[in-house]
């Protein structure tokens, strides 16, 4: 799984697959001898050797094939048939006439949405959402990171980790509960500031500042756990290195500008690839928690309108197109990023963190 | 200053990843200006304040009794003399039991569930069998895409699992990032000691369960305790498919009764006690403890699988 380049190349040409599968495994057949012809015969010709043994192939790991069974069923259940569930974002879906007998209506889902001003706010909050999150929340893990790897003592530093790490296990509901015990208008802030005869900061409920808000919520509980792959990536960096550049006379901000940032560099790219491909989510419980104290006009986005405008509202179709709209987006972003990430070298993603 | 130095060098030997910020820094790396200390101190300090405090000051609340409650303001920091009357309280109604009944649940249920499926499919791909390596990161590719919400509720809904516990288990027994976690660990097993398994007769079922889950008790662990926080944190699937209130997990019931503050009182079984702020936070703390106590679990191994999936892919 180390060179993932490869992996989605090879796709188109899958009648080299079990060929090719079979060749990494010379030891695999070893206790059923019946089907044991000279490899290189087979080789030359897979297409022939795929049908001729494909029985026999079955036979042999109809164990291993039963095993995916469960995985495989939830796979289609929950993830295949429901993408292709999508397609009611181009009927008129109705409820009782199921997916089969609902009128098609081709694109008509779409046009409506861009003549939608509360999709097209939805859209613009999530852009914007998006690019406060991509220039403010990126950097904090590698900030934090570089400083925890500056500790002098192992143990300030296992502390540290313990409490930053401890966020990323409590919920989303958790998290905005403590927040507004700390920040809401009855919080804890508040209650002090009242207390010394200040006016109370609505920090939880102004929608101007609604996207500090998000970012300081995504900081609290996110970006201690993200420093994780940072902090292994610098620990991976040759120590000689520094040495020889400070010997060279290099200062400190020139040996993190020359050997810390380049030794980072395929980690960043990768964790960048992976927000990108993400990024149209915003951070979906998080609002969907928070969209009644701030109100629609800043806390909706694309995630929350599908919501609202599909489960609550019973526009499936509309939801599901904007939905839909949405996952298409995600997948371009995915693909250019990745795209990009070859272009400069990189590895990209494919299957790094997958879910 | 040789002696110094040459300790430095010697330290360089051993632990090179220390050695810039050991108070006995080599010759060649310069002081850490005041400036940059206090900067970094600060940022830590805050950083670790702003994660205690909040937790802590939720805790002391609920432990609060009125009194000091009432002289505080809503808020302290150390209970004076600790009660547990918020717990009686929300314990005396129905709700918050009930909830955490389901809670528990389908938190079992759920990651009994996931690890089979996960355990089984990732060692059934870990291997090359009837399709190989190339169908199965194609299929991990795809997975970095969503079905959207619309068609996974109409799924749901076309499965007959709605307000049913079944809907908030199924959609969570196969996370993506845990089979490969799984299964790069299951990769790493000694071909050899799978090979004389099946030389000595022993089928595939037998190899999994008698050589390859031995072996892979810890990922097994961390994978198992993964599934089951998410479980215990999952909401929004029970906000979708779940109206009956006597199925609301834990963390609808925090939803409902702290984040919107609304109509809980009644729910919780303590009609005309308008929520207190130590029972709010009563409900708080008991949706944070069980984190709280498999954390320590957690953090002793997480580190290490996060970066198997990670870095390997």
């Amino acid at each position: 799984m180390n060179s993932t380049t490869e992996a989605v190349p090879a796709l188109p040409d899958a009648d080299r697959v079990p060929a090719h599968a079979e060749g990494r495994v010379p030891g695999r057949g070893k206790g059923k001898r019946g089907k044991g012809k000279p490899r290189q015969a087979k080789r030359s010709n897979p297409r022939a050797q795929q049908r001729q043994s494909f029985g026999s192939r079955l036979r042999r790991d109809k164990q291993m094939l039963l095993m995916m069974v469960p995985g495989i069923a939830f796979l289609l259940l929950f993830f295949y048939i429901p993408i292709l569930g999508n397609v009611i974002a181009f009927q008129d879906y109705q409820p009782y006439l199921g997916i089969g007998d609902s009128l098609w209506v081709g694109w008509q889902n779409f046009v409506d949405l861009f003549d939608n001003p509360d999709f097209l706010r939805a859209f613009w909050n999530t852009l914007y959402l998006a690019a406060w999150q991509l220039v403010f929340l990126f950097p904090v893990p590698l900030v934090l990171a570089l400083i925890v790897d500056s500790l002098v003592s192992t143990r300030v530093r296992r502390v540290f980790q313990s409490i930053a790490y401890l966020p990323h296990f409590l919920s989303w509901v958790l998290v905005i509960a403590l927040f507004q015990q700390m920040l809401g208008g009855a919080g804890f802030i508040n209650n002090s500031l009242r207390q010394f005869g200040l006016d109370p900061i609505p920090f939880m409920t102004n929608p101007d500042t609604f996207p500090v808000l998000v970012v300081a919520q995504m900081i609290w509980k996110d970006a201690g756990w993200a420093m994780i792959i940072f902090l292994a990536a610098l620990a991976s960096i040759d120590a000689s290195l520094y040495e020889a550049a400070a010997a060279d006379g290099a200062g400190r901000w020139r040996r993190m500008w020359h050997i810390t940032l380049p030794g980072l560099r395929s980690v960043i790219v990768l964790l960048l690839i992976l927000r990108i491909g993400d990024i149209l989510s915003v951070g979906f419980e998080q609002f969907i928690l928070q969209r009644d104290a701030i109100g629609a006009g800043a806390a909706e986005v694309l995630d929350t309108f599908t919501y609202y405008t599909g489960v609550v509202g019973g526009g499936w179709s509309s939801g599901a197109a904007a939905g839909l709209a949405k996952g298409v987006v995600s997948a371009l972003l995915i693909y250019a990023a990745n795209k990009l990430a070859h272009r400069f070298g990189e590895d990209g993603i494919f299957a790094k963190k997958v879910g | 200053m040789a002696i110094t130095q040459s300790a430095g060098r010697i330290r360089l030997g051993r632990k090179p990843k220390e050695l810039n910020y050991n108070p006995k820094r080599p010759v060649w790396k310069e002081r850490p200006s005041p400036l940059y200390q206090t900067i970094k101190t600060l940022v830590l300090v805050f950083f670790s304040a702003s994660i205690i405090v909040p937790i802590l000051l939720v805790v002391s609340t609920s432990l609060a009794d009125k009194e000091q409650l009432a002289k505080a303001g809503g808020f302290v920091l150390w209970p004076e003399r600790p009660t547990l009357e918020a717990y009686e309280t929300i314990f005396n109604g129905p709700m918050v039991l009930n909830s955490l009944g389901v809670s528990a649940v389908v938190t079992i249920v759920g990651t009994v569930l996931a690890l089979f499926v996960t355990i089984t499919m990732a060692y059934a791909t870990s291997r090359p069998v009837l399709f190989g390596r190339p169908v199965v990161l194609a299929v991990l590719f795809t997975l970095l895409f969503a079905p959207g919400l619309i068609p996974s509720f109409l799924m749901i809904k076309q499965l007959g699992l709605l307000d049913s516990l079944w809907s908030l288990i199924l959609p969570g027994i196969f996370g993506a990032f845990n089979f490969v976690v799984m299964r790069s660990f299951f990769m790493n097993i000694p071909q050899e000691l799978i090979e004389s398994a099946r030389i000595d007769g022993a089928s595939d079922w037998t190899i999994l369960w008698r050589i390859v889950m031995p072996l892979s008790k810890a990922v097994i662990a961390v994978v198992g305790l993964f599934y089951a926080v998410g479980f215990w944190n999952s909401f929004f699937n029970a906000l979708l498919y779940i109206n009956d209130h006597s199925k609301w997990p834990i963390q609808l019931l925090l939803r409902n009764f702290v984040v919107q503050g609304s109509g809980a009182a009644d729910g919780l079984g303590i009609s005309s006690v308008p929520p207190s702020q130590s029972i709010q936070m009563a409900v708080v703390v008991v949706a944070l403890v069980p984190i709280l106590m498999v954390y320590p679990f957690l953090q002793k191994h997480f580190t290490k699988g996060v970066l198997t999936g990670a870095v390997k892919g």
